[in-house]
């Protein structure tokens, strides 16, 4: 209801003078939310689930292996380094597989919990806890945070408000710096961002001015995001909250209120034969309103913005276990337990779900394990003719690319392996760096009496002179003079 | 650009700007009749007895159209957009390309002046060099001459050891520094057909290739008298002209009868670009070790 009444406050400047028609503002600043603070089962999960994630994230970009970071997506050199293995831009299919098994492992936990991911491990969600963490340590609880934004700046007030904002402003920092630490060495980025005098006296910065500028959309973004937006990013912007929905089905585990147990709402005292007097549970306290981050009333039943994040669970028992009456009035539960007191948890949808995570996990193990440090493309030449006549041969002009992905420098030996008696001729075994990429020319020259069609397959097999497991094949074809047609 | 199309895309520009300013900010309200409550609008859309409320935006999203009419303004004064405005930020396209080429100097000037040191003979046996030559090679040279330097028709073959101004890292570098200019004149005018047909089976006969003798032995005087100036008294060339060599059967251009004889009749015209402006010194001498070392058999 406070809804509505905070609306017409601000519709009411809109009212034309015409009696029928009056005018309402398209766009609407949400009302603000101040949530109370809640301690309890779920919000101790959140707590200890976000805290060690937010620790990975922070400390990853520290770790060094071999002289190198742990974790660096170098997107110059276009190498992502992660613990001891070295992706390239070739091995992208591994990064599609990585996201399908996210995707499917979202789609189980939703189809068995609801939108956990949603309450407990999201980034949004998490930075928000963080932020609103903050703003209570500074400002005080929901009625003091409430009274301070109604009353005028006085000192106490800019004070309170300046050091709250700082304190957003260097979490903020400290996430963006993170997160560009994944793709500029971390100590380096630091350092580099710290402003110093150069021989001109002009003020710069030692990293480049696209780190400095990330870094700086980062902290504003992690900013306005976990201060400003936090719910407005779950309801209106953010796609997995839409299609989250979409997997519900009515044995799906979500927040509930037991209307059955709770109704007639209505206040009474704890020592009350309440119900005699024809009341539920509920004693209408509006704590699971007051705690919720979307601010909506579980009350009404499943809404769309519910994030299943447990909080008015925790805030429920808690009235509950004052009054003395039995927890779980607001409890995690399924539509179908709500009507017949059963859960099924083993349905169609599930094994589909798990199925699918499987496969994909293999998959992506497979793609993983069978991964050569050593890659091949050949190009025929584009030149003006498919095929060069020299003397009695006939000669074909590759140009092929080795891609040594490995960590150390290799030699590599070509053969060739055909039909035909193909003939490899200014080759030179050459020594490759560690993730060099080295294009060059080859030619493949036959006699024009061995070759008896226009067009032949030819296998480029290149072998790691000191390592024959490295090895990779590539095939293409060879280009002849039109063999005249027997009539 | 002239000051009509600048206007032009001014003009179109700013009104298309204005307009979407105007719609956004002219739409900010929308009427409700006034026996109906706002807050249980629906958008009469419904699907499966499911209802649509029709709930006003959110701000922060109108705010958002603001800021990239904010960006777009702060672009086009910044950047050069609006006709044949500059832009106060000085990016010019030459600008970006310079900074970039500085970058890449600064980033290979001390292998390069290794390189620049050493002698063409010393290259050739360095793999780093040669890799790098490659590589220039690849990029430079390999669109007309073949990514192996094998030649194409009118390109010369880089790899037969057979060369027009001769082959020595002096030679090769004068060339690639310099460029070359090839030119036979057109004899048809001149000799006439007859002896244009005479002169062709001369040089088949030289080149080793099946001739009619009789026209051949006809065609013998009157290479002598016009031809040897510049191939010589045998036919084998002059490197000083670019002449080609006549007998030892390899073809810049078409080496049949009739090849000849269009080569004899219409005269040819083989143009090398100078690389000086293109590329630098540095680069050029890495080449011209790269060229020098095609020619060796490699086995």
């Amino acid at each position: 209801m406070s809804e509505q009444r905070s609306s017409e406050e601000k519709n009411a400047d809109n009212k034309a003078s015409d009696q029928s028609i009056r005018y309402v503002n398209l766009y609407e600043t949400p009302d603000k939310i101040y949530t109370r603070r809640i301690t309890g089962f779920f919000q101790n999960i959140r707590r200890y689930t976000g805290l060690p994630l937010i620790a990975a994230y922070l400390l990853l970009p520290w770790l060094v292996i071999d002289g190198r970071p742990a974790v660096l997506f170098d997107l110059p050199a276009r190498k992502f380094h992660v613990l001891w293995m070295t992706f390239w831009p070739q091995d992208f299919m591994l990064l599609a597989w990585l996201l399908i098994i996210s995707a499917f492992s979202l789609f189980t936990v939703t189809v068995l919990l609801g939108r956990v991911w949603c309450g407990f491990t999201c980034p949004q969600t998490v930075w928000t806890m963080m932020f609103m963490s903050v703003e209570h340590i500074v400002e005080g609880d929901r009625n003091k945070r409430i009274k301070l934004d109604r009353q005028g700046w006085t000192f106490e007030k800019i004070s309170k408000k300046t050091v709250k904002h700082s304190l957003w402003i260097l979490i903020g920092f400290i996430t963006g710096a993170t997160f560009i630490g994944y793709f500029v060495p971390i100590r380096e980025l630091l350092a580099g961002l710290i402003p110093f005098r150069n021989d001109l006296g002009m003020l710069q910065i030692g990293v480049s001015p696209v780190a400095a500028f990330w870094t700086l959309f980062f902290t504003t973004m992690t900013y306005l995001n976990a201060g400003w937006m936090r719910e407005q990013v779950c309801k209106y912007m953010c796609p997995y909250a839409r299609f989250q929905s979409v997997m519900y089905d009515s044995d799906t585990l979500a927040v509930h209120y037991d209307p059955k147990r709770g109704e007639r709402r209505g206040t009474r005292k704890p020592t009350d034969d309440y119900k005699a007097k024809g009341l539920g549970d509920c004693i209408d306290c509006s704590w699971c309103v007051q705690v919720c981050p979307v601010d909506i009333d579980i009350r009404d039943g499943l809404q769309y913005d519910c994030i299943n994040c447990g909080l008015c669970v925790d805030a429920c028992n808690a009235v509950m276990d004052k009054m003395k009456y039995p927890r779980g009035l607001i409890r995690f539960t399924s539509e179908d337990e709500l009507k017949t007191g059963k859960t099924r948890f083993i349905r169609p949808r599930l094994f589909g779900y798990s199925f699918a995570v499987l496969a994909m996990i293999s998959a992506f193990s497979y793609v993983l394990l069978s991964r050569t440090a050593l890659s091949v493309d050949v190009i025929r030449d584009r030149g003006a003719r498919l095929y060069r006549i020299a003397g009695d041969q006939v000669q074909n002009v590759y140009t092929i690319k080795i891609n040594n992905m490995d960590d150390e420098p290799h030699e590599y030996s070509i053969e060739l392996d055909g039909k035909y008696p193909f003939e490899l001729r200014n080759y030179r075994p050459m020594r490759i760096e560690a993730g060099e990429v080295f294009t060059l020319p080859l030619r493949i020259s036959i006699p024009r009496s061995e070759l008896n069609t226009e067009k032949a397959k030819l296998k480029f097999i290149v072998t790691a002179q000191d390592d024959p497991e490295l090895q990779a094949v590539e095939t293409t074809n060879f280009i002849g003079p039109a063999v005249k047609k027997r009539r | 650009m002239s000051t009509f199309w600048s206007l032009w895309i001014i003009v179109l520009t700013v009104v298309c700007l204005a307009l979407v300013t105007w719609v956004l900010f002219a739409n900010r309200k929308v009427a409700v009749s006034d026996d109906e409550e706002p807050e249980n609008r629906t958008t009469g859309h419904v699907y499966d007895g499911i209802e649509e409320y029709d709930n006003p935006l959110p701000r922060w999203w109108f705010n958002l159209f603001v800021a990239t009419l904010v960006f777009t303004v702060a672009y086009l004064i910044w950047f050069p957009g609006l006709g044949a405005w500059k832009g106060i930020g000085g990016w010019t396209q030459e600008n970006q390309l310079e900074a970039e080429q500085g970058k890449a100097l600064e980033e290979y000037k001390s292998s390069y002046d290794v390189y620049s040191q050493m002698s063409i003979e010393e290259l050739v046996h360095d793999g780093k060099a040669m890799k790098m030559a490659t590589r220039l090679f690849a990029n430079n040279c390999a669109v007309c001459h073949g990514a192996d330097g094998g030649g194409n028709f009118s390109f010369p073959n880089l790899t037969d050891n057979d060369w027009l101004y001769g082959g020595s890292p002096e030679a090769i570098k004068h060339t690639l520094t310099q460029g070359r200019n090839g030119n036979m004149p057109p004899w048809g005018p001149i000799l006439g057909e007859q002896k244009v047909a005479q002169v062709s089976e001369y040089v088949l006969k030289l080149s080793s290739q099946d001739y009619d003798l009789k026209l051949a032995t006809e065609g013998e005087s009157v290479f002598s008298q016009n031809c040897a100036a510049c191939h010589g008294a045998e036919g084998k060339g002059m490197h000083a002209l670019g002449a080609p060599n006549l007998t030892d059967n390899i073809w810049l251009y078409d080496g049949s009868r009739e090849g000849i004889i269009h080569s004899v009749r219409m005269g040819l015209n083989n143009h090398m670009p100078a690389q000086k402006d293109l590329l630098r010194e540095e680069k050029i001498h890495l080449l011209t070790a790269y060229v020098y070392s095609l020619s060796f058999e490699y086995e």
